[in-house]
Order: structure tokens, then C-alpha cells, then sequence
């Protein structure tokens, strides 16, 4: 059985973001409309166009660029240049506010590599970031093949649900979920008591490590399955129904079908999509920030909640801006690998 | 044996809707009760007597209005900042053949994940050396370099999309190459251009790490900043929280349920290959 599977899914073409993958679908019968009618002098025209196009362009691309490139060099670019620098200076309250620049060679960076702090806050940000990829990335593609296979009134209410949950600005979402496990009154609370667990019923969430890493870790959840499930399930739909014929001609079970048909297809999807959760969760913020500032006990701060409330909230700007370099350098490490694996596709595209 | 083969996916479905929608009816419901049915040991499943004191309360809340405002003016121009832009680079990354194309795509690419969370240090810095702390002006340029490099990314989509036929017949026709832009293809755009506004809008609107350490001034805060202010200073009414956590989600989920039929049905049309 003959199964192309260095083909690229139409959904992962370019950008992963989810709509990058849509063409305008009217373009059709204007298009031959406008052909016919553009029969007559081609010829003349096209001439001249082709001289055109030649020295007199060359620069175009350039120049339509530029606006944009430019705009990110600069708001982006200067923030970075000044945070690696910032890294190098010995900067607390005192040189804040008197504007003056003390420079402090690789001493924010000793510090910070030397301290066990450090340390534990990267080893619970690798760990928190895996775990919860690992459940974003299994729940959402079981929701997406879920949605693949359902009628299409039942997949419109899924969808509709998971479009909601998208939607949810993250701060509104954060404040909802910390109502649903608030300590007196929260839903939660009373559903785990009606269940029968008795010593739920006035439980204090925030108050210890795990359970606030459990808030923390469903608002995450709830947040970013619908985007995996349904670009999962959008790129399910391209997949030609040939092969699936082919599969059953060859004697394929369903299973067997989803093993050699399915799965290969989506593989490049997958990836793409994993690495993207992992760029995301390791950088997550707000979510984070939000439901506890990183308590208790400074126990649920992952590296940039430490770099902020290091850097802001303690008042150790210099220290802070070395956790940034630093967390930065890993981000980066993340996407060298996650850009290798675009670029490929790319190219396996052309 | 078939009837439960057809049962299970239905059933399962059911359970994630409830799952995912749970908490924005939650808040919505909350938002409509009396006091009395919120603090409640039993939790009231649905608003029998709806109020809207509690909009009342969180729309009478320090200067909400100009928040609104706030928001509003630099999300809006952020957004369109953004798209104008981005869509002369769209153009030309998907439709020219220049040196060094890839090289700009993967920037843009590094751009898009860019971590400003980690970075609002420097940004502070910066904004601080320049005099304008407490000023939108700083925030509208920022959410501007958030929002392009996702926005250029997912208009070179939709303009590769557009058959390069159509666009040569135009200049068959004897147009010349901006104007077959303006005339053939920027129409065609239109579903693109809402999407991709769409997610820049959701960016921008929630953006919440910069504008808590730029401005510190009530007057020239965001509405993400209210909410989060506001649970702190309201603590236990949850009412009130609820309602201003619903009039900030509002917008969003209003457009992204108008525009995502757009961007998604779009999405899977073009999927299914006619």
C-alpha cells in the first residue's frame, strides 16, 4: 500500500497559525470570467510587462518589506539589545532612580547560575511546561478526531463550545477560574462535597503547590485544546478519501487504517503544533501571574514569573533582566528546533 | 452494537461541550444573580431573578469608561498599524522571488514568538528614557510589533491563495500591477484580512504584562488591568467580578463568534478541495 506521507497537510502550509491554511473560495468563476476576457491582446501587452519587471523592480520587494521589518528591528529589537545589556549592569532601586548605570560584568549572571533558586524554578518550568503539553497535546487531537467523526450538528455545538473557550480573553478567564475554585461558594467546592468528598467542601486551592499548579494547569488546558483540536480536525479534512479507499481495497480495519492513513498525515502536523504548545507554555505568563502571583510561598513561579517578581516586585532589576536573558536563550533553543522542523515542511512543500 | 458505536462519540461530545462552556456560562450566570443566590451554599444553577446591579456596580468602578477607551483606541490602532503594513509584506512574500526571502519569512517567524513577557524590564526602561511612561502612545507601538509579525505570517496565506492567474489577467487587462492589487486581490482578501485582524484584536485587547508595569496612572490603563485590579479590591463579590469579567470578554467572544465563521469556515472549505 502506497501512502504519500511526505505530503504537508494543506492546514501547516507557511504559518501555523489556524487560518493560514483558507483561500478566498469565490476566486473561481471570476477568475475564468476574467481570463477570457484577457484573451484578445495578451500578446501585445505581455511584452511590454516582461521589460517591466526587470531592473526597474528589482527593489520592490525591498521596499514593500521594509515598513515592517523595520517596525520589528526597532520595537523589538531595541527592548532586546537593552535587556542584554540591562543584564550586565548592577541595577536596584538606588541606581533606578538616580538614573545611573553601574556596570557589573557577568556578576547577575553568577548570581543567578550559582543560586539553587534559580535552579528549581527552571527544573518545575521544564516540568510544568511538559506535563501540560503532554495533556493539551493528547486531549486535542482526541477532541479534533472526536470532531472528525461526529454529524455535523453535534460537530457544530463542539466547535461552538470550543470557539467560546478560545475566545475567553485570558484575564477574564483567570478571574472565572478563580470563582469556580473559590474557597467559599466556588462550584467546585460544592460539586467535590456532593460527590461525596466531605473535606472538599471548604478546600483552599491557592493555598498549596500542587492544587494551585492544578488551577493553573486546567485553565491552560481548557485554554489551548481548542486551538489544537480544531486545527487537528481541519487538517483531518484534507486528507483525499482515496487513501482511506486504498486502505480498505488492502483489507486495512479501522485501526489499522488510522495507523497507516490517518496518523502519517497528520504526523507533520503534529509536530508543528507540539512545538508551538511548548513555545507557548513555557512562556506563559498572565495564566500564571494571575490566579496566585506565583505563591504561595513563591512555589508556583515559573522562570518568567520568577524573572518579574525577581526583577519588578523585588526590586533587583539587573538580577531579573539576567533571568530573562536566560530564559530567552532556552525559548530560543525550543524554537531553533521548532523553525528546523517549519522549514522543512516548507521545503518538502516546493 | 450500533447503537452504541453512534452513542459513544455524541455522548462524549456533550461532555466536552459541557466542559468547555461551563465556565463561560458560569460567568455570565453569576454576573445576572442577585447577591443573595451568589454567595449561596447551594449554587443556584440559573438566575431565576436576573439583576443587572452587578453591571451596575462594575461600570460605576474608577473610571471604567476611560478604560474603555483606552482599550478600545489602542487595540483599534494597533490592529490597523499592523495590517497596513503587513500586507505590503504579505504581498511580497507571497508573490515575489527575491534574495533572501526565507531568510525575512524566518524572522518574521522568531518575531511572532518573541517573549515580552521576560522582557518588560527593558521595555520599562526604554519607555521610561523616553519620558513617556503613563502615556498610550508606547503601548499602541508595542501592541503594533506584537500583533505584525502573526498578522504578515497569515496574510502571505491568503494572498498565495489567491490564484496568480487572476492577478495576471488583471494586468493583461491593462492594469498595472498596484492597482490589479487593489482591484483583484485585496477583495479577495477581505475574509483573510477579518481573520487575521481577529487574532491581532485578541492580542492586543488582553495584553497584560506591559501595560501593568508602563502605566501606572488609573487614567491611561487598560481594561485588562481593571479586572485584575478589580477582584482584588471587590474580593468577595463575585457578582460585581463576574459582570466586569463579562463586559471585558464580551467583545472578544462576540467577534470571534462572527468573524470565526468567516475565518474557520473558510479554513475548512478551502480544506476539503472543491
Amino acid at each position: 500500500m502506497s501512502v504519500r506521507t511526505h505530503d504537508t497537510p494543506q492546514a501547516e502550509r507557511g504559518t501555523p497559525s489556524a487560518t493560514s491554511n483558507g483561500g478566498p473560495q469565490s476566486s473561481r468563476p471570476q477568475s475564468s470570467g476574467a481570463r477570457v476576457r484577457g484573451k484578445g491582446d495578451a500578446d501585445g501587452r505581455g511584452g511590454r510587462r516582461g521589460g517591466s519587471d526587470g531592473g526597474g523592480t528589482r527593489a520592490l520587494p525591498y521596499l514593500l518589506l521594509l515598513p515592517a521589518l523595520a517596525a520589528t528591528a526597532v520595537l523589538l529589537g531595541w527592548p532586546l539589545l537593552m535587556n542584554g545589556l540591562l543584564s550586565f549592569q548592577n541595577l536596584n532601586m538606588t541606581q533606578l532612580i538616580q538614573h545611573v548605570t553601574e556596570w557589573a560584568g557577568w556578576d547577575n549572571y553568577r548570581t543567578t547560575l550559582g543560586s539553587s533558586d534559580f535552579w528549581r524554578v527552571t527544573l518545575r518550568s521544564v516540568l510544568f511546561t511538559a506535563a501540560n503539553v503532554v495533556m493539551i497535546m493528547v486531549f486535542g487531537t482526541l477532541t479534533g478526531l472526536l470532531l472528525a467523526r461526529l454529524g455535523p450538528r453535534m460537530r457544530l455545538l463542539l466547535c461552538a463550545g470550543l470557539v467560546l473557550a478560545w475566545a475567553m480573553p485570558v484575564i477574564a478567564a483567570t478571574t472565572v477560574y478563580q470563582w469556580l475554585f473559590a474557597q467559599r461558594f466556588g462550584v467546585v467546592n460544592w460539586v467535590l462535597d456532593a460527590l461525596g468528598w466531605h473535606s472538599m467542601a471548604g478546600f483552599n486551592w491557592t493555598g498549596g503547590q500542587l492544587s494551585t499548579f492544578f488551577v493553573i494547569s486546567l485553565l491552560l488546558v481548557w485554554t489551548s485544546v481548542p486551538f489544537v483540536a480544531i486545527n487537528l480536525y481541519a487538517a483531518t479534512t484534507t486528507i483525499p478519501g482515496e487513501l482511506y479507499e486504498a486502505a480498505a481495497l488492502d483489507g486495512a480495519g479501522a485501526a489499522q487504517s488510522f495507523a497507516t492513513v490517518t496518523l502519517p498525515f497528520l504526523k507533520p502536523f503534529l509536530l508543528v503544533t507540539t512545538f508551538l504548545e511548548v513555545i507557548w507554555i513555557f512562556k506563559a505568563f498572565p495564566h500564571v501571574f494571575a490566579v496566585n502571583e506565583g505563591g504561595p510561598d513563591r512555589l508556583t513561579e515559573t522562570l518568567p514569573v520568577y524573572a518579574f517578581v525577581e526583577g519588578v516586585g523585588n526590586q533587583h532589576y539587573g538580577t531579573g533582566a539576567a533571568v530573562s536573558v536566560l530564559t530567552i536563550v532556552i525559548l530560543l533553543a525550543l524554537m531553533s528546533y521548532y523553525l528546523r522542523a517549519v522549514m522543512r515542511q516548507e521545503e518538502g512543500e516546493k | 452494537m450500533r447503537v452504541w458505536a453512534g452513542l459513544w462519540p455524541n455522548a462524549t461530545a456533550l461532555v466536552l461541550f459541557a466542559f468547555f462552556v461551563f465556565p463561560v456560562y458560569w460567568m455570565f450566570n453569576t454576573a445576572f444573580k442577585p447577591d443573595r443566590d451568589v454567595l449561596s451554599d447551594t449554587p443556584v444553577w440559573f438566575p431565576s431573578r436576573p439583576t443587572l446591579d452587578h453591571f451596575a456596580t462594575a461600570v460605576q468602578a474608577d473610571n471604567f469608561l476611560t478604560l474603555v477607551r483606552n482599550s478600545v483606541t489602542v487595540t483599534l490602532l494597533a490592529v490597523g498599524f499592523a495590517l497596513l503594513v503587513a500586507l505590503f509584506a504579505a504581498f511580497a512574500l507571497a508573490r515575489m522571488r527575491f534574495a533572501g526571502r526565507r531568510s525575512i519569512v524566518l524572522i518574521f517567524m522568531i518575531a511572532q514568538m518573541a517573549p515580552w513577557e521576560v522582557m518588560v524590564i527593558a521595555v520599562y526602561m526604554t519607555v521610561r528614557d523616553a519620558e513617556m511612561l503613563d502615556s498610550l502612545v508606547p503601548l499602541t507601538l508595542f501592541y503594533t510589533a506584537m500583533v505584525l509579525p502573526l498578522t504578515v505570517l497569515t496574510l502571505r496565506g491568503y494572498v498565495a491563495a489567491v490564484p496568480k492567474e487572476l492577478e495576471e489577467s488583471a494586468m493583461v487587462d491593462g492594469c498595472g500591477r498596484a492597482q490589479a492589487f487593489r482591484r483583484v486581490i485585496f477583495p479577495l482578501l477581505a475574509p483573510g484580512l477579518m481573520a487575521t485582524s481577529l487574532f491581532g484584536f485578541i492580542t492586543a485587547w488582553n495584553e497584560f504584562p506591559m501595560v501593568l508595569i508602563l502605566n501606572k496612572d488609573a487614567g491611561a490603563q487598560t481594561l485588562p488591568l481593571w479586572l485584575s485590579g478589580f477582584q482584588t479590591a471587590f474580593g468577595d463579590d463575585w457578582g460585581a467580578t463576574m459582570a466586569a469579567a463579562s463586559l471585558f470578554a464580551l467583545p472578544v467572544l462576540l467577534l470571534f463568534l462572527y468573524l470565526q465563521r468567516k475565518a474557520v469556515s473558510g479554513l475548512t472549505a478551502g480544506a476539503v478541495k472543491g
